[in-house]
């Protein structure tokens, strides 16, 4: 074999290898999600959605974590929606290239590798004891809307960012002020890019336990949250809780309740998808 | 009026910018003050040399060695699994594999992504554990291998998306240059592209340990915890993160000195990830002004 042969060799084999590691990836998600769905499909029904937890296994259910997650969830969303798409807005529009837009940068993109149980410490310290809310739905609310605020901005500039320039010239050039060429022009504009971003960062927020563990969110609950103020649990930490026990049927819950979580998750992801593709479509 | 209107939309905006500097001051204070006291208990020299973190026992030590030698061994497992295949997949994808396919498989690998790491946990504990004692009959129930391992799963996308990014922003140019001279897509690969977008893997490298490093439900659920000193993969280890999970399931008093010590090792923690971040972000503004 000479060597011009061997290096075709080499290159086939490569691809082979690449195709095999693309593959991996996906298979495994593929073996994991058919592996929680047997281990728990069978548990899932009106009840085990609307029952309360209990000590046995089989009567409990995950109404009051879900009530939390939702609870979170629209709290999060009324808190860093706003203030991220406005600190997003005056980065991309306001901003001069200065000092501050230099630290405000460095500093955003630190803040989104921060790992989030140091939100959690933040939380705890700045919310719950020294503001004095408590372990309650509002302080988790508050700490993971500072955990997925990056997300938020980040977001709103790379929309902002893709707003063709004619459509900000032709505001001006009609004698539209600077705030009125952003809010009737230039959010409407990159509004899909925008909720993209926001729905993959709430999604996110979902998903998260450890921060709302430090913040002293609890694993049993009683009733489902009424108020900001009540003391509350979330599906991951209820999912937390019950793999940490040695009996089998709890096992069985924790796979059953993270049918519904991957759910809640994945339907926020595909949707943040369809509005992407659809905004990306009506951009060009 | 409408001067007055604008300047008040301005500042309004600008305020919320700056949220994010108050939020970064407040990490870094609370962090800092919660182990100024924690440290006027404990001296800084034990803190560590100790080779023992027994702060919930009656015999107390505080040496954060055992909770460093957890997070490292568990992020090195999870980034031996994750580099090459995700170095491997970001090659092919974008010297090999047809435009259709990447435009499919991108999005689909990126979802591994954004499963929430509890349910990662949970893979760790009941499936790849019993799966790997078929082969290791040793293997502890809780042990860094797993944990390991599944954390390596989780962050393939993280490496590569970011390093699929950078060599797409190689220009074509170079890559025609050396198809020009006889290279096949692997010499290709491997001597001209992969070297001319080297900074931005190397910055999905970092983003990919710091995001090890701080990683929390996977290990606080399958790596156990109990803090100890080893590099052996297949007992169970406690990391910085678990450990905080654990005294915060507990029942802590404000103020007390076990309180404390999860702002002690938080700010450890932090001070890992915040060197790595910075550093990533120098390479990368960097690189964007070499090819801008």
């Amino acid at each position: 074999m000479n060597s011009i042969q061997k290096n075709r060799l080499k290159d086939q084999l490569f691809k082979i290898w690449g195709i095999a590691c693309t593959l991996f990836g996906l298979v495994l998600l593929v073996i994991f999600i058919g592996d929680i769905l047997i281990d728990g499909i069978g548990r899932i029904d009106w009840g085990f959605i609307t029952d309360l937890p209990s000590r046995k296994a089989e009567k409990s259910g995950i109404f009051t974590a879900l009530m939390g997650s939702i609870w979170i969830l629209l709290l999060t969303t009324a808190i860093a929606f706003p203030v991220g798409v406005a600190a997003g807005v005056y980065l991309e529009e306001y901003s001069k290239k200065n000092r501050l837009s230099a630290i405000l940068e460095i500093n955003i993109s630190n803040l989104a590798g921060v790992p989030s149980i140091i939100y959690g410490l933040l939380g705890l310290e700045v919310f719950v004891r020294i503001m004095g809310l408590g372990a309650s739905v509002l302080a988790g609310a508050l700490t993971l809307s500072l955990l997925i605020l990056p997300i938020i901005i980040v977001a709103t500039r790379e929309a902002i960012k893709a707003v063709p320039k004619s459509i900000r010239d032709a505001s001006y050039a009609l004698g539209a002020s600077k705030w009125q060429t952003i809010w009737n022009q230039i959010l409407p504009a990159s509004g899909g890019g925008i909720l993209t971003g926001v729905i993959l960062a709430l999604s996110r927020a979902v998903g998260e336990t450890a921060p709302l563990i430090v913040v002293g969110a609890l694993a049993y609950v009683p009733f489902a949250p009424s108020n900001p103020m009540d003391e509350f649990s979330v599906l991951p930490i209820q999912i937390f809780n019950w793999i940490s026990r040695p009996q089998h049927g709890f096992i069985e819950n924790a796979a059953a309740a993270i049918i519904i979580l991957l759910l809640i998750t994945f339907v926020m992801n595909g949707i943040a998808v369809y509005f992407r593709n659809k905004w990306q479509k009506r951009l060009k | 009026m409408q001067k007055i209107k604008e300047l008040v939309i301005e500042k309004s905006l600008l305020f919320s910018a700056l949220i994010t500097i108050a939020v970064t001051f407040g990490i870094i204070s609370v962090l800092a003050i919660e182990a100024f006291r924690f440290f006027s208990e404990v001296s800084i020299f034990d803190f560590f040399t100790d080779t023992q973190w027994t702060p919930l026992f009656t015999d107390k030590h505080y040496g954060i060695l055992p909770l460093l030698s957890g997070t490292l061994l568990t992020s090195f497992i999870a980034i031996s699994v994750a580099l090459p295949i995700g170095l491997s997949i970001s090659i092919y994808l974008s010297e090999y594999a047809p435009k259709s396919f990447r435009k499919t498989v991108k999005p689909l690998l990126e979802l591994l992504a954004a499963v929430p790491t509890v349910v990662y946990g949970f893979f760790a504990l009941i499936v790849v554990t019993p799966f790997l004692q078929q082969f290791i009959p040793n293997l502890s129930g809780f042990n860094s291998l797993s944990a390991g391992i599944v954390m390596g799963i989780m962050i393939i996308p993280f490496v590569s998306s970011l390093s699929e990014d950078a060599l797409h922003a190689v220009p074509k140019a170079l890559k025609e240059a050396s198809y020009g001279m006889g290279a096949t897509k692997l010499q290709t690969a491997f001597k001209v592209v992969v070297p001319a977008a080297s900074s931005g893997i190397i910055v999905s490298i970092i983003l990919a340990i710091s995001r090890a490093i701080g990683e929390t439900m996977i290990v606080a659920i399958a790596a156990g915890q109990q803090p100890r000193l080893t590099l052996d993969p297949t007992v169970p280890v406690e990391t910085i993160t678990a450990f905080i999970v654990q005294v915060s399931l507990g029942d802590v008093q404000h103020g007390s000195i076990e309180y404390r010590t999860i702002f002690a090792a938080g700010i450890t923690l932090f001070v890992f990830t915040f060197l790595l971040n910075t550093l990533s972000y120098r390479i990368r503004k960097k690189y964007q002004e070499k090819y801008e």
